[in-house]
């Protein structure tokens, strides 16, 4: 697996996978500028600069409603996206390997069905299963109906590093070590790695967007921000979001800077 | 398969057997022992985001902060809860979810009343309704106010930037349906995209009742609505009015709370909005909404809840809301503490004459389904 | 359970066909084990929570819109015949294949790319790059989206000073714009995934033995690719199918698309049991299409 940059495509062509690559980072950043600067914008309505001013931030720490739901959010994404990224690739390997149990398309199609659903239809059908078999509404209903869409999503991003692996250096590792624990920690993970962690991400990323499922199996006092900013915006947008955003953004960069300096030191 | 067909009428014994649970008089009873300024438990408010100031949404408007007020009073938390959309409120009530106050419009009170999802008030505990202005204690969805209390009303009118119609003589639906006036602003008007106000627009410059019951006359509006859909920039019910301002649309049907709002916040302290845009009330009349504040069946302190209203109510509070809202206020006594700038604004106060040209929406029952079906069609 | 302590298989106990058996057997099991979690809780979370969808699709409308369970029939589905449904499925599914074609083109040149950096940590922090944007919030990026596109907007600005473009706001392009920004990341997740996997020798040999890097592409790496070329696909193309909210705002939702349709049928409109039928009509259809394509043998994904 090692490769040295240029080996397998001629310069040329090289050149021009980089070019594009910056360009679409360029696509995927440029409204996060926007959102940025407009955050330090004076001026009370998006898109029109009013001088450098802090007054959003200032607005943000004040307002109770928003942090409240900043904080729900924040427990909803994190606890949904670690079981569903458990759950996920655990059924992604089993759909994989043990063909016998699963095989014929049926277990796949269930798998998918979270992902073809309406949001909408999910919606409606999780609140009424919900208060039907007597769980109480809340922070709790809104990460279980997370996991339920984000399993499926991390499955078929896992399935996809998955499909056509090479069992041969399991097998091998199986004879190395003495448990499967220890083979699958050793070998199996690190060889799904990249499928694990796009699944997570991408379950991360579903989780502290959703609107429509979480509106309605919320219950008293769990509103997330998602859920927030889509009534707000319903009177104007205000760069108090602005600031919410650009705070989330910056906040990532620097786990995911800092984690890999942390990786870089052992 | 067969398995699969016991489960399917299993779950249809379940979900049937739900649908009776409420209807003992539980929490009516209840609601009907409590007494004046009586508290139950800490208050879980179901309302529309950012709708009651609290926090720094409050210090930055210079009002009270009710929440924090009604907690320093009473001794009682409140716990908020924000919802977009009356269906999804109306959904979570439906499902039974424990909230005890919510704020529904007109027409969801009315089906809220009729699938008995509201209690009644205990009038000795809400003394203040009787600040409410008379033209709203009889209004269809809730005569006399028993089950709800107007909390802010608005009107559906046009929001326009001077010089691009022509206003002389009051402004006219035409502006935007007839094609001799409209036509001029193709490319730069937008209408809401919500089947009851934009048909209702239709309706009126047809001459016709927002609340018609004739299918003729809807596929009428709605023929007229895809005859102006090639006219349009967009059918847009959130930021149209940021859109209006930033020079985006020169036209927009709208609610006439968001226009004020970005006129106010696109004004600075070089430049003024209001010398630019206008907001009117067309000449052959506008819908009319009112959200109220009301008690769902679902209530599980319903001292708190009829405490908290009959705090809403005072004529102070209310007086504030208008301040923060810039919606006009149902409550009479609360003007005297509303800023003078809004009660002089005919577009949140309107003169007498132009009240009578509006009309309130009301709840069509299953002829809900015959405009949304018509509205889609008009759209394509 | 105690099937699952045992030890690992010695190669002599491999040999005799009996445990042979036996071992595959418990392979079997293990695999069973690793599926229950998630498929027990789709289970409880999902599939019994469904089952209310179609019990609803034969009620009848109620006033408040949840179904009245009585007077079944079959209205919601025969509606499904209706012009404006095929108008507005066939509407829906051009901006889905049109979007999904889009993002698969740029997506996989970009994820390509991110997988043949040489350093892991580089590979990582790039796909981690990639996400951070999407973890601001939904409607403040497309909100941005709109500001880049109006009247004043740099990009409308851009193409007035070329003579390219004019408005954007407003038009196709800008829907399909707004869509690719949003859907990128579904596309560029499972082909790093896959492509990230690929062993290069094979494609080192495909070289030497095509001689040109473009046959070599066509007839090893993009083959090797497939799996995350079909995951990707389906996660653009199912949710860009019912996507409303993006085109709304960046396109002036002058029509109406299949998400915001049944968003209609359980909102203003009232009328659950079309809602039901409609999102029962999807899920059939692509439920059955999965399982032909896993039953036509192409099990890959």
């Amino acid at each position: 697996m090692t490769l040295h940059e240029g080996a397998l495509t001629g310069r040329r062509v090289e050149r021009l996978l980089t070019i594009n690559g910056w360009l679409v980072f360029a696509f995927l950043y440029l409204p996060i500028l926007v959102v940025i600067v407009f955050s330090f914008s004076g001026a009370p309505n998006v898109g029109t600069w009013g001088g450098f001013s802090l007054r959003w931030y200032e607005r943000m720490l004040g307002n109770d409603p928003l942090l409240h739901a900043l904080q729900n959010t924040l427990w909803v994404a994190l606890f949904s996206t670690i079981v569903a990224t458990v759950f996920g690739t655990a059924a992604a390997l089993a759909l994989d390997r043990y063909r016998k149990w699963v095989s014929g398309g049926t277990f796949d199609a269930i798998l998918y069905m979270p992902v073809i659903i309406p949001d909408v239809t999910m919606a409606v059908m999780l609140l009424l299963w919900f208060t039907q078999i007597g769980l109480p509404l809340g922070r709790g209903t809104i990460i279980l109906a997370h996991i339920a869409f984000n399993i499926s999503f991390v499955a078929i991003v896992v399935r996809a590093r998955l499909a056509n692996m090479d069992p041969a250096m399991e097998e091998a590792a199986a004879d190395l070590y003495a448990s499967r624990w220890a083979t699958f920690r050793r070998v199996t993970l690190p060889l799904i790695m990249p499928g694990v962690l796009g699944g997570g991400l991408l379950a991360l990323t579903l989780s502290l967007d959703d609107v429509v499922i979480t509106s309605f199996v919320q219950g008293p006092g769990s509103t997330t921000l998602p859920v927030h900013v889509f009534g707000l915006i319903r009177k104007s947008v205000t760069p108090e979001i602005n600031a919410v955003s650009t705070l989330m953004v910056t906040a990532s960069m620097i786990l995911v800077f800092a984690s890999l300096a942390i990786q870089r030191r052992e | 398969m067969r398995r699969l067909l016991m489960l399917l009428a299993a779950m249809a014994l379940v979900v049937a057997a739900c649908g009776d649970d409420d209807a003992s008089g539980g929490p009516q009873a209840l609601a009907d022992a409590c007494t004046l300024g009586e508290t139950d438990g800490d208050l879980n408010l179901y309302n529309w985001t950012e709708y009651i100031p609290t926090g720094s949404l409050a210090t930055d408007a210079e009002v009270t902060d009710m929440l924090a007020a009604f907690e320093e009073e009473f001794g009682v938390s409140v716990v908020l809860t924000e919802y977009d959309s009356n269906e999804t409120m109306l959904a979570q009530i439906e499902a039974g979810v424990g909230y005890d106050v919510v704020v529904p419009s007109d027409y969801m009170v009315s089906i809220m009343k009729g699938a008995d999802l509201l209690i009644k008030f205990n009038p000795d505990t809400v003394p203040n309704l009787s600040n409410i202005a008379a033209e709203f204690t009889a209004l269809p969805y809730d005569p006399g106010n028993q089950y709800s209390a107007p909390y802010q009303w608005g009107t559906t009118g046009i929001g326009y930037k001077y010089g691009s119609i022509d206003d002389e003589n009051g402004v006219s639906w035409g502006v935007i349906f007839d094609p001799e006036q409209a036509d001029p602003n193709t490319g730069f008007i937008s209408l809401l995209d919500d089947e009851r106000e934009t048909m209702g627009a239709a309706l009126i410059y047809l001459g016709y009742s927002i609340n018609t019951l004739d299918e003729a006359q809807v596929d009428e509006a709605a023929d007229l609505i895809s005859a102006t859909r090639a006219r349009l920039a967009a059918f847009s019910s959130v930021g149209y009015a940021d859109l209006l301002t930033s020079g985006e649309f020169v036209v927009s049907q709208g609610w006439n709370g968001d226009f004020l709002f970005a006129y106010d916040t696109a004004s600075t302290d070089d430049y003024d909005a209001y010398e630019d845009f206008g907001y009117a009330i067309p000449v052959e009349g506008a819908a009319a909404w009112v959200d109220t504040i009301a008690i769902p069946s679902t209530v599980e302190h319903p001292c708190s809840a009829q405490t908290f209203i009959n705090f809403m109510l005072d004529a102070f509070i209310g007086g504030e809301l208008t301040n923060y809202n810039y919606y006009a206020s149902p409550n009479a006594a609360a003007e005297e503490f509303i800023y003078p700038e809004i009660l002089e604004d005919p577009s949140i106060y309107p003169p007498p004459d132009v009240l009578e040209r509006l009309e309130f929406f009301e709840d069509l029952g299953d002829f809900g389904t015959y405009y949304a079906d018509a509205y889609s069609a008009a759209k394509g | 359970m105690t099937m699952l302590d045992e030890g690992p298989d010695s190669p002599s106990e491999a040999a005799n066909p009996e445990l042979e058996r036996r071992a595959q057997r418990r392979e079997s099991w293990r695999g069973f084990f690793h599926a229950v979690p998630a498929y027990a809780y789709l289970v409880a979370f999902f599939v019994l929570p469904l089952i209310i969808v179609f019990v609803f699709s034969f009620a009848s409308r109620g006033r408040t819109g949840r179904p009245i369970l009585e007077n079944w029939n079959v209205d919601g589905w025969t509606r499904l015949t209706d012009p404006l449904v095929s108008t507005i499925v066939g509407r829906s599914l051009f901006v889905a294949v049109l979007n999904t074609v889009l993002c698969l083109i740029i997506g996989y040149a970009f994820a390509y790319w991110i997988a043949t950096r040489p350093k892991q940590s580089t590979r990582t922090l790039l796909l981690i790059l990639v996400l951070i944007p999407f973890w601001s919030n939904f409607l403040v990026r497309t909100y941005a989206w709109r500001i880049l596109l109006d009247s004043d907007g740099y990009i409308t600005q851009i193409g007035e000073f070329t003579g390219l473009w004019g408005r954007m706001l407003f038009t196709l392009p800008a829907v399909f714009l707004g869509l690719l920004y949003g859907y990128l990341p579904f596309m560029v997740l499972p082909l790093y995934a896959a492509i990230e996997r690929i062993d290069w020798s094979l494609v080192e040999a495909g070289r030497d033995l095509y001689a040109s890097g473009t046959r070599a592409f066509l007839k090893i790496t993009l083959p090797l690719s497939r799996p995350g070329i079909i995951a990707g696909s389906i996660l653009v193309f199912i949710p860009s199918l019912g996507a409303y909210v993006t085109p709304d705002i960046l396109g002036g939702a002058k029509t109406t698309l299949l998400g915001n349709f049944i968003v209609i049928q359980f909102g203003a409109a009232r009328n659950w049991p079309f809602g039901s039928a409609l999102s029962g009509a999807i899920l059939i259809v692509m439920v059955l299409a999965t399982i032909l394509y896993f039953r036509s043998g192409a099990r890959t994904v």
